[in-house]
């Protein structure tokens, strides 16, 4: 075989994403009555890229082969943080910026220790850090308020060139400097190894603990990021709690739909991104199409149960019915 | 090799897992430029010995010697870092990897702090032409390739990373003969670079073409060296044998082995290229043994029986009429009425953390219940018996059933199948980790099922409990029946040797013992 074909058999779960995404995409733009036009691009992209953060991060954890059911919440926690710190002049919301990431990465890195050093299962060690995140953001914020620097906020949702949104670029740059690096290094490679067999991993010598740790950590900082850009499109910080929830939920389907296998090892922040955008992009066909958006929750489900099942076909071919349960 | 300066030496290692003694003041010592092979059979302390030089597991007492410097390896990376690589029997590649990505997995080439993709490839290509692969892609995934074509990679792996001393373990098993000439090439090339190999393998003719040194083990201890061609095979055989025999197993019964009609008949069963041909009956008050090497096929078929496995082919007769088992709940229905007891009770027999009571009837909760309601009354009588049959000791039937020994454990595995009343067990190893008393309890249970008409297969790990409790032993290897032997052919020498095959392949079923 060719090496293109090999590299295509990697990507298939992200193409496939990304098939979905722009099918989708052009039902969309070309129903929406004011067409392929930059502000309806610049729009889509402000409400799609806050998911995709979140996904990118759940993606790192689920390559480790765990999930991280705090990523919501920390998302929520970094909105109300970044409400009282990013703000006033320039050296002030630079440092509000570096204590809002900070405290994301503080966040993953905590996930990562419980989960690794004190040996609990992703889970349930998530779950309880997720309420502990909550909690400290409605202690920040009890009531939705806060305000944004807002030069800054306008600056990263609006457009570059008039063209391109702030947003989208934003997103890649984040791809460039944390998904690409990590996935190419010797910590990503023990990530993926962990989550693919960790007893083969342990046995060749990987950095096992480091690996996971890495990709904990750094879940925490992506969904902060994520929690940043909440703050620059809404001006404000609000600890909801269903919104929170809804998000780490939503993560996982996005992870779901880039073709991340949930058993770890396999698939592509870059797959999860387009799964995100793809998720975000089912209300926004309901929108033009006429649908009360009562319909939202229905189609979401339906979407994601397909996509699921096509990662299921494999079951059809075992042999020995034992392995149905590996 | 006389005269060699050893390059490793291991001094006195003992290693005990619980009360098992795995490896009792064994001493190895290892000479660069050389192919030493280690024999032993089951459970003899050949993995456990390479695991402790692995690093894998550290030993309870002794030492290791490397270049004159006692050495302590805390982690199988460190071990490597000391040059000693090990191919093990169970694999050590990660799946969702590239081939490539799991040669360098070790130390992984680095640029700019990111993996060096380029770099990786040419060290995955020059590895895989040195392990005589040059046709595995490097960019394939690891789970795409066959089993054959991964042991290829181990190889590689194992030769990316520089060793001084190469450990192989089984690794040719999962080999066709083509390969294994290409594995041996690129073995003795080794050797003429200086390498020092230490190769397990329970195929005779291979160690008599690679080996210079052998060591025999035998319960965790060295009990001989010899250069290889020193000693016939027959000699070899006695070395591996040589323990005390023990009486604990019940008498059995004197009949002709051909009076029982059969209950349990296969006919040709053949299953991936696991299971080849296989034909066997077991007549009713029969116990059948299924021995030769781990791993042979013997777990295969008996899951091939349970309904298990899918796209067999051949045939299954039960009563002389044959019958598709779909499903472990078709193989016990009561038209079946067959029982396994499978080898990782952990797993696949109990429920650890539910109550005894509860791992007890799950197995019979139909025949208990009238209408989906568990009869309770109906229940705690048959428990009752089944406690008392098998002497279960726990301290209640409501504590989890994981809080047992690992013996009663077992116990309320045969249990749980006892109380359907099966006419067919099929037992997979079931001795293996448990006490000496709870074994011999299994033994006289056995006979005593067999008795009442039981039709039993039984396969073993240990010869000893094959010779002592079977009517009948068949051994299997690569997937086929190699030999039968009936009453007083199955003597050890005769397992043995059929096991190992020495008799080479047209030794047909049904020759006479040699002992």
């Amino acid at each position: 075989m060719k090496d293109w074909r090999y590299w295509l058999a990697e990507q298939r779960g992200t193409l496939l994403a990304f098939g979905i995404f722009i099918a989708m995409f052009v039902i969309y733009t070309t129903n929406h009555p004011a067409g392929f036009t930059a502000n309806v691009v610049q729009t889509a992209s402000n409400k799609g890229v806050l998911l995709a953060f979140v996904a990118m991060a759940q993606t790192l954890v689920v390559i480790t082969a765990g999930i991280d059911l705090s990523v919501g919440m920390i998302f929520t926690l970094t909105n109300c943080l970044a409400s009282w710190l990013v703000i006033g002049t320039g050296i002030e919301t630079a440092f509000g910026v570096v204590a809002v990431l900070g405290t994301g990465l503080l966040c993953g890195a905590i996930n990562g220790a419980i989960v690794i050093y004190g040996r609990l299962q992703p889970i349930v060690a998530t779950i309880a850090t997720g309420a502990v995140y909550f909690g400290i953001a409605l202690l920040l914020r009890p009531f939705p308020g806060g305000s944004v620097n807002e030069d800054l906020a306008d600056a990263l949702t609006g457009r570059l060139f008039g063209v391109v949104p702030a947003s989208l670029v934003v997103l890649l740059a984040v791809v460039l400097v944390v998904w690409v690096p990590f996935s190419r290094s010797v910590l990503g490679r023990a990530a993926y190894a962990a989550g693919s067999s960790e007893t083969a991993a342990y046995m060749s010598g990987v950095p096992i603990r480091r690996g996971k740790f890495a990709a904990y950590a750094l879940a925490g900082l992506l969904a902060a990021i994520g929690g940043l850009f909440l703050t620059f499109f809404t001006y404000t910080g609000d600890a909801a709690y269903a919104s929170g929830n809804a998000y780490t939920l939503f993560s996982i389907a996005a992870v779901v739909l880039g073709g991340v296998s949930l058993f770890g090892g396999k698939g592509s922040a870059i797959g999860a991104i387009f799964g995100a955008l793809a998720f975000r992009t089912i209300g926004d066909l309901l929108f033009v199409f006429d649908f009360d958006p009562l319909w939202q929750p229905l189609f979401q489900g339906v979407i994601l149960l397909i996509a699921v099942s096509l990662g299921a076909f494999a079951l059809f071919r075992v042999r020995n019915r034992l392995e149905w349960f590996l | 090799m006389d005269g060699a300066v050893p390059l490793f030496r291991m001094e006195g290692i003992s290693k005990r897992y619980g009360g098992v003694r795995a490896l009792e003041k064994a001493e190895l010592s290892v000479t660069p430029g050389s192919i030493h092979a280690i024999l032993g059979e089951n459970g003899a302390g050949k993995s456990t010995l390479i695991k402790v030089m692995a690093g894998v597991v550290a030993p309870d007492e002794g030492r290791m010697i490397l270049d004159g410097n006692e050495v302590n390896f805390a982690s199988p990376a460190a071990a490597n870092k000391a040059g000693i690589v090990c191919i093990f029997q169970e694999l050590s590649l990660v799946p969702e990897l590239s081939v490539a990505d799991n040669i360098v997995i070790s130390d992984p080439p680095t640029r700019f702090g990111m993996i060096d993709r380029k770099a990786q490839r040419r060290i995955a290509e020059e590895a895989l032409a040195r392990a005589g692969g040059a046709d595995i892609h490097p960019l394939a995934l690891v789970k795409d390739l066959p089993l054959s074509r991964r042991q290829m990679v181990e190889i590689a792996k194992a030769l990316a990373r520089k060793p001084r001393i190469l450990i192989l373990d089984e690794a040719t098993s999962a080999l066709t003969a083509t390969d294994v000439a290409k594995i041996f090439e690129v073995l003795k090339r080794l050797r003429e670079e200086g390498l020092a190999l230490l190769y397990i393998s329970h195929r005779m003719n291979e160690i008599a073409e690679l080996a210079d040194q052998c060591t025999v083990f035998r319960n965790g201890r060295n009990v001989a060296s010899y250069a290889a061609g020193s000693k016939s095979d027959n000699e070899v055989v006695e070395l591996m044998i040589g323990r005390e025999y023990s009486h604990i197993f019940p008498p059995k019964p004197v009949r002709a082995a051909s009076d029982a009609a059969p209950v349990l008949e296969a006919r040709k069963l053949s299953w991936a290229d696991r299971l080849d041909n296989v034909s066997l009956t077991v007549g009713a008050g029969e116990v059948v043994g299924l021995g030769g090497l781990d791993g042979q096929g013997q777990r295969e078929l008996l899951l091939a029986f349970f309904g298990v496995l899918r796209g067999l082919s051949g045939q299954i007769l039960i009563d002389g009429r044959p019958v598709a088992i779909a499903s472990p709940a078709a193989a016990r229905d009561d038209r079946v009425g067959m029982a396994l007891i499978p080898e990782d009770r952990k797993t696949e027999g109990l429920m650890l953390p539910m109550t005894v009571r509860e791992n007890l009837s799950f197995a019979a909760l139909d025949r208990l219940s009238k209408a989906g309601v568990i009869d309770r009354a109906a229940e705690q009588r048959l428990i009752d018996d089944m406690v008392g049959l098998l002497a279960i000791k726990t301290a209640g039937l409501d504590i989890p059933v994981g809080a047992l020994s690992g013996g009663n454990q077992q116990k309320v595995v045969i249990a749980k199948w006892l109380m359907r009343q099966p006419r067919i067990i099929l037992l997979n190893d079931p001795t293996r980790g448990i006490d000496v008393g709870t074994k011999q309890e299994l033994y006289q249970l056995m006979r005593k099922l067999a008795e009442a008409g039981a039709a039993i297969l039984f396969y073993s790990t240990d010869y000893d409990e094959l010779i002592g409790c079977c009517d009948k032993v068949l051994v299997l290897y690569d997937g086929a029946v190699k030999r039968e032997l009936v009453g007083a052919e199955i003597t050890e020498r005769a397992l043995i040797s059929s096991a190992l095959n020495i008799h080479g392949e047209n030794a047909g079923p049904r020759q006479g013992a040699d002992a």
